[in-house]
């Protein structure tokens, strides 16, 4: 018989092993992932073609309202490519946030009725945002062969903005998922900051036609570190990487992701009592 | 030699009651004190003070041995499923605490993940995941969940196509496969139709016979009784006992009935058309003197008071007192279209009378239901009506009872060695 653990559960004294439950609990997130990405678009038509279609038509809007209504600058890029490398991370963003935000709720029947530490609940809201930003990234490949472009060896590094996006993700939604159990005003609050996101954040337009004296606010927005970042990784120098707002970005992604680990360990003793 | 598997310490389960939700938890009350009194704690106590405090367990300790079957009564509201919420770790205690031995798995209802999109295939990996199996074990026992729970034609099938029935049996048939050290059920027997019942229980009490500690929570007496090795009853969060199931059933059951209590009068859950309604029951032992506890091959008379709705003569009458046991197995019934060659005539402040001669029945409890029909039609029935406590008594005249558990009757009979 193989040795038998023991387990002690004591009031007040909330999971001394955590890091090791979640790893024992590793391949539940890898199932409760695999089961959202299959329920995405199962009885859709045109099922993962949505990861494409959907940042494809954002583009053209944003390309159409940026860059030829508003005539912003372009950097000698064409605009639609910039539009994308902008659009692709902040998606990536906006899908993993709403999608860590309901995951509780939406998982409240598990969350009453197993343990599991309930972090991987929202890990999984990152994981199908990844796995949307990967698809919708043939996209951009098809882009950069339609207009010849050559990206830089910057390109090596973009693996990391997105380590950052998802680091950013994470944290943010650990947050979100948290509020959103005790306080449902939060499913209504983030679709709104999602929204309101994308015009905050350097998606549709470049981060240096923002006045040099809103720039310290501006780059309050952890986001905008992410989307310079991948962006200058894929088009290059031209569009030289502002270290102050990546190093803003930096903090401000670490400082979400330890204060959202932080109330979400806190308010997780009491999850199945308050859903 | 023994092994403690579980052992709860006082253990307590402490819940506030919001009494003026609107004024608690919405974000502007939070935000609201937090500017009015950003500094003060105490302001932040002042609000709490409004919440009542609810204890859903107090004090409860107990442990229990490797192998053991426990099962865990108690009415609706006493604290049973917190108890197993905090055996499973779904929820914290307050204060307490508990240590076990091994995987536990909880099963504290069917199908629990169950995604209506996909199909019984995916299911079936997903459920057994949340439960706690291993990827290697649901993929070895895949084909034993499948064939358990009939659904082979169906397994490419979305589960939100399934019948109500399918779906029960699939969930069972994952549950039912799991091999944890100690196995935490809450009702969840009470599903499906009666066969695939009778099929769960038996996989019930095959995971007991091989040896793994379960707890089970049910309001089905007959299968704590012939699936438990021990009862705990638990009534208001508090252990109040812990003993054989027989015992715990008898004192759960006897709080509990609530309609035993009720006297006859006040019975509101009756049927018939009540040209005719029992209005009281009593038990005379040999010189008809009223009594509470009969005995085991006592003679014993039980009267029947009744009530006549006009006051007229009824013909055609005819009455069944019915005997169950705890568990409301009927056991015998003294009907009087049996007994007695023709029908009675009731007449207005009369009262009926059946005589029990050298009562058969083994010491328990037991409850009766009373029956009457008038010209074929139903005038008054209700079920459960009293209750009867048997003692011990000489039913042999030799001082010795056969043991309880091997049947409810006791027959009169002669051995001889030729």
């Amino acid at each position: 018989m193989t040795p038998v653990e023991e387990t002690v559960i004591e009031a007040g004294r909330p999971g001394r092993r955590y890091l090791q439950d979640l790893w024992r609990y590793r391949e539940l997130f890898l199932f409760l992932a695999w089961r959202d990405l299959l329920v995405r678009y199962k009885q859709t038509v045109v099922g993962v073609g949505w990861s494409v279609i959907r940042p494809c038509l954002t583009m053209v809007i944003l390309t159409v309202v940026f860059g030829n209504l508003g005539s912003m600058p372009s950097g000698g890029v064409p605009y639609p490519l910039l539009v994308l490398c902008g659009l692709l991370p902040w998606q990536f963003f906006a899908t993993a946030l709403s999608d860590s935000g309901n995951s509780l709720v939406s998982n409240s029947g598990l969350i009453s009725k197993v343990y599991f530490p309930r972090l991987i609940i929202p890990a999984g809201g990152v994981i199908i945002g990844l796995v949307d930003f990967l698809i919708s990234l043939s996209l951009l490949v098809a882009l950069m062969i339609w207009y010849h472009w050559v990206p830089p060896a910057t390109i090596a590094l973009a693996p990391l903005f997105v380590l950052l996006a998802m680091a950013t993700s994470f944290g943010a939604g650990t947050w979100a998922a948290a509020l959103t159990i005790k306080y449902r005003d939060f499913r209504v609050i983030i679709p709104f900051v999602v929204q309101f996101g994308l015009y905050i954040s350097p998606v549709g337009f470049l981060s240096s036609i923002v006045p040099e004296n809103y720039r310290l606010l501006y780059s309050l927005n952890p986001m905008v570190g992410v989307i310079d970042g991948f962006r200058w990784s894929i088009l290059g120098g031209q569009h030289a990487l502002s270290l102050q707002s990546l190093a803003f970005s930096f903090i401000g992604t670490l400082s979400l992701l330890i204060t959202g680990m932080w109330y979400f360990r806190k308010a997780e003793r009491t999850f199945a009592d308050v859903i | 030699m023994v092994d403690t598997v579980i052992n709860v310490e006082e253990l307590g389960k402490q819940y506030f009651i919001d009494h003026q939700r609107a004024k608690g938890d919405d974000l502007r009350h939070a935000i609201q004190a937090a500017l009015q009194a950003p500094f003060r704690r105490q302001q932040w106590r002042g609000v709490r003070k409004i919440k009542e405090e609810f204890w859903a367990l107090r004090d409860v300790s107990f442990s229990i041995n490797q192998g053991e079957a426990v099962g865990i009564v108690g009415r609706n509201g006493a604290g049973k499923s917190t108890l197993l919420k905090l055996l499973s770790r779904i929820t914290e205690p307050t204060t307490g605490k508990i240590r076990y031995k091994g995987r536990v798995s909880s099963l504290l209802e069917v199908g629990t993940g169950f995604h209506p999109e996909l199909t019984g295939r995916e299911n079936i990996f997903l459920n057994a995941a949340i439960l706690g199996m291993r990827r290697s074990d649901i993929a070895r026992r895949f084909d034993e969940i499948v064939a358990f729970s009939e659904v082979e034609q169906f397994l490419d099938t979305p589960v939100k196509r399934y019948s109500s029935g399918m779906y029960v049996r699939l969930a069972f048939g994952v549950a039912a496969h799991l091999e944890p050290d100690i196995l935490l059920v809450d009702e969840v027997l009470a599903v499906g139709d009666a066969a695939f019942q009778k099929k769960c229980l038996g996989k019930m009490g095959n995971v007991v016979q091989e040896g793994r500690t379960v707890l089970f929570v049910s309001h089905n007496m007959a299968a704590i009784a012939s699936l438990c090795t021990r009862a705990l009853l638990i009534e208001g969060g508090r252990l109040e006992l812990s003993s054989s199931p027989q015992t715990v059933i008898e004192k759960y059951l006897s709080k509990s009935r609530a309609n035993a209590g009720v006297s006859l009068l006040e019975r509101k859950d009756r049927k018939g058309n009540g040209r005719l309604r029992f209005t009281g029951v009593s038990i005379l032992n040999d010189r008809m003197e009223s009594i509470e506890t009969v005995t085991s091959g006592q003679n014993i008379s039980i009267v029947l008071d009744y009530d006549i709705h006009d006051s007229n003569t009824l013909h055609n009458a005819v009455v069944q007192i019915k005997f169950s046991g705890i568990l409301g197995q009927p056991l015998f019934a003294c009907l009087s279209r049996s007994s007695l060659r023709e029908s009675f005539t009731l007449s207005p402040g009369a009262r009926l009378l059946c005589k029990i001669p050298r009562l058969p029945l083994v010491p328990g409890m037991y409850t009766y239901t009373l029956w009457c029909t008038i010209g074929g039609t139903l005038e008054d029935y209700v079920s459960e009506a009293g209750k009867v406590t048997v003692a011990e008594g000489d039913y042999f005249g030799t001082g010795n009872l056969p043991s309880r558990d091997v049947g409810d009757f006791l027959v009169e009979h002669t051995w001889s060695a030729r």
